[in-house]
């Protein structure tokens, strides 16, 4: 089962002839993803050649759906492109567009998540400024290795790509169901909430980890929809207790503005909805191991 | 990127928005011939990114042009709250206040759009009357691609209450502001307070701006926006390479890849530290993916050039990219940086996990350089780097 993505996605890639669409649809094809094509309209009908993997290119996202029933895009295009992208994908009502640029413009955002709400939100958009999304042995989307760990029953939502990898390393032996790593911009497509309701509907899952970072208040809302919403265990990081204020931290969106967004604030809110909360990323992995192994 | 008022000044006045006339300078002598040219009489108002600065005495009223140089020669120089006053505004000075309202725009991250607040109750802080008077704060979402045309901006009038009389220009204000602040990319603009003088007119007197960084590519103007005087020496020369480098206070220079990695970096050296006499992170520095020798190079230079720095941690775990290389980077800077003459005089504590973290493990350990040590865990390698630091 896993969430949003599994052995049946078949995913394009926009922006795959670039440098970086090439570099990571190649690591993708090792980890198993069925990529059916790439969409760069200056390309349409050539295809590229990834170790005797002839991935075919299309013109537009619409043509890719139409002739290969892609149900995933991945996008790797530049920032100053990456609106028209997103909007591309929307108005093609893909079900799922993950946005791996980074660097855009908070009015660009803004706008596409306008633009897919005018739409009826058809399609999820995970990003942007992400590493994507997994679900070990069946398949991977983005740029999170796939090597790291194994299939299993942990489900992990993170603002933060390494902080990511770090989780999913201190936890391999015990594997993950998906991981979903949805970026620490301003505005994002997916929120913790919605990985949070997933994993929570979803069989595979056992234990969720989540973990958070400074700026905003989704940490503190996640917590709330905890509380209401969320039986299966729940333990929890937050990164940047030593931030200064005003300051923003490496992620467009990590920043203590006045009193708000602490990382203290965050730790709270959660430990009052129940949640364990580790102190460091490897406590985290401890009090995960501890409720799944005992 | 926060603007100084004068600054804020001119992007409203650009786009429409009603001000008073004003010119920055950073020498007193300059205000006499603006105070001329404003009919002999001029307010100085100290530029700094801070509230409360006429609490502090950094806005005075000048009744001649003598008394605008002394005024200037005041508050140039003074410290606001922690800021120093590099440049001041002799503005215009306003003609009878009748009202004092407050209008802004801004970033609702929670709810994914565009947020205007509005209210009759202007001149104070907004948090403070939300706090007191919520009543009196009108919050409209704004639609971002829609935005802000007549009828909206009449709307967020209807909904703070602005008085009949001053609706059509109120409106007028929110219009042009909402173009400041869609054409400029900015994550925040405020006009407070915004004035009803006694003719009638209504001026933004003072306002804030806060500009998207990510958005620098189609604004070349920023460039120019930059508070150069005011950037910390380190955080100047990172930036001048391409470096996400923060400047904190503390004594364990940090490098590492990935932003919520290394803001765990520093939780976690902080942790360590209160077992080693209190020592801190001395900065945020995400060296990315990449991780190459130069970029290794490039980081470690500026921490070590940093007096506060007396030991330092290097915290990769290897992603797509791989430890070997990492430590090859690792190596290969200490070896760059002797070769320019740099004098590498501070242990370094490196921590390498993931990809091919074995092959990378080993590769410090054949390099067997003096000042690099080892520690394979996370929360054991802050330990030893805050250890380090407390005995130099």
């Amino acid at each position: 089962m896993a969430i949003w993505l599994n052995k049946d996605s078949k995913v394009i890639v926009q922006g795959m002839t670039g440098a970086t669409g090439v570099k990571h649809t190649k690591l993708m094809l090792g980890d198993g993803t069925n990529v059916v094509g790439g969409v760069n309209p200056r390309k349409a009908g050539q295809s590229v050649d990834f170790d005797g993997t002839e991935v075919p290119v299309f013109g537009t996202v619409k043509e890719a759906i139409e002739k290969t029933g892609a149900d995933v895009t991945v996008i790797f295009v530049p920032e100053k492109f990456t609106k028209d992208a997103v909007v591309e994908a929307i108005d093609a009502e893909i079900p799922l567009a993950v946005v791996i640029t980074e660097g855009i413009a908070v009015h660009d955002s803004a706008s596409f998540w306008a633009h897919a709400g005018k739409k009826g939100n058809k399609t999820r958009i995970i990003g942007p400024n992400c590493p994507g999304i997994i679900t070990p042995g069946q398949s991977n989307v983005g740029i999170i290795p796939g090597d790291i760990t194994k299939p299993g029953r942990i489900g992990l939502v993170s603002k933060s790509g390494t902080l990511t990898y770090q989780m999913m390393y201190e936890l391999r032996d015990i594997g993950f169901s998906t991981a979903v790593g949805i970026g620490g911009d301003p505005i994002i497509g997916t929120t913790h909430i919605d990985a949070l309701a997933a994993f929570e509907a979803d069989p595979d899952t056992d234990l969720i980890v989540m973990i958070g970072e400074i700026g905003g208040d989704a940490e503190e809302r996640a917590a709330a929809f905890i509380e209401k919403n969320v039986t299966k265990p729940v333990v929890g990081y937050v990164a940047g207790f030593t931030a200064p204020e005003g300051k923003t931290m490496g992620h467009a969106g990590a920043i203590v503005s006045g009193s708000s967004g602490t990382a203290q604030a965050k730790k709270e809110a959660l430990e009052a909805a129940g949640v364990k909360v580790g102190k460091t990323p490897s406590e985290t992995a401890r009090l995960a191991r501890a409720i799944l192994v005992g | 990127m926060d603007l100084f008022e004068y600054q804020a000044r001119d992007l409203f006045a650009k786009h429409g928005v009603p001000v008073l006339a004003g010119e920055v300078i950073d020498t007193p002598e300059a205000a006499r011939e603006i105070t001329e040219r404003l009919g002999g009489k001029s307010v100085v108002k100290a530029q700094v990114k801070v509230g409360g600065r006429g609490k502090a005495g950094g806005v005075k009223l000048a009744a001649t042009p003598d008394e605008a140089v002394a005024r200037a020669t005041d508050i140039l120089g003074m410290d606001i709250k922690g800021h120093t006053v590099h440049k001041v505004m002799i503005a215009e000075t306003a003609p009878e206040i009748v009202e004092e309202y407050y209008v802004s725009f801004l970033l609702d991250r929670a709810n994914r759009t565009f947020l205007s607040i509005a209210s009759v109750e202007g001149g104070m802080e907004i948090e403070e009357v939300a706090a007191t008077r919520p009543e009196a704060v009108a919050k409209t979402p704004i639609d971002a691609i829609d935005g802000v045309d007549e009828a909206k901006a009449r709307e967020i009038v209807a909904a703070a209450k602005f008085p009949a009389e001053v609706a059509d220009k109120v409106a007028h204000v929110l219009v042009t502001l909402w173009d400041t602040f869609v054409k400029s990319d900015a994550l925040l603009v405020e006009v407070n307070p915004l004035a009803k003088v006694a003719s009638g007119e209504v001026i933004a007197l003072d306002g804030k701006v806060s500009l998207d960084d990510n958005a620098e590519f189609r604004h070349p103007e920023y460039a120019e926006l930059h508070d150069k005087a005011a950037a910390d020496p380190l955080e100047a020369a990172a930036k001048e390479k391409n470096l996400n480098y923060v400047k904190l206070d503390g004594q364990v220079g940090i490098i590492g890849n990935g932003a919520g990695l290394v803001m765990s970096t520093l939780d976690v050296v902080a942790y360590a530290g209160e077992a080693h006499g209190g020592v801190k992170p001395a900065n945020f520095l995400d060296i990315g993916g990449g991780a190459s020798a130069q970029v290794m190079a490039d980081g470690l230079e500026i921490i070590l050039g940093d007096p506060d720095v007396r030991s330092v941690f290097v915290n990769v775990f290897g992603g797509i990219t791989a430890c070997d290389e990492v430590a090859n980077g690792i190596v290969q800077a200490l070896a760059l940086l002797e070769d320019r003459g740099e004098q590498v005089s501070k242990p370094l504590v490196v921590r390498l996990d993931g990809n091919n973290a074995e092959l990378g493990r080993k590769i410090l350990t054949d390099a067997n350089h003096p000042l690099v040590q080892r520690v394979d865990t996370m929360d054991g390698a802050a330990d030893k780097a805050a250890e380090l630091a407390a005995a130099k």
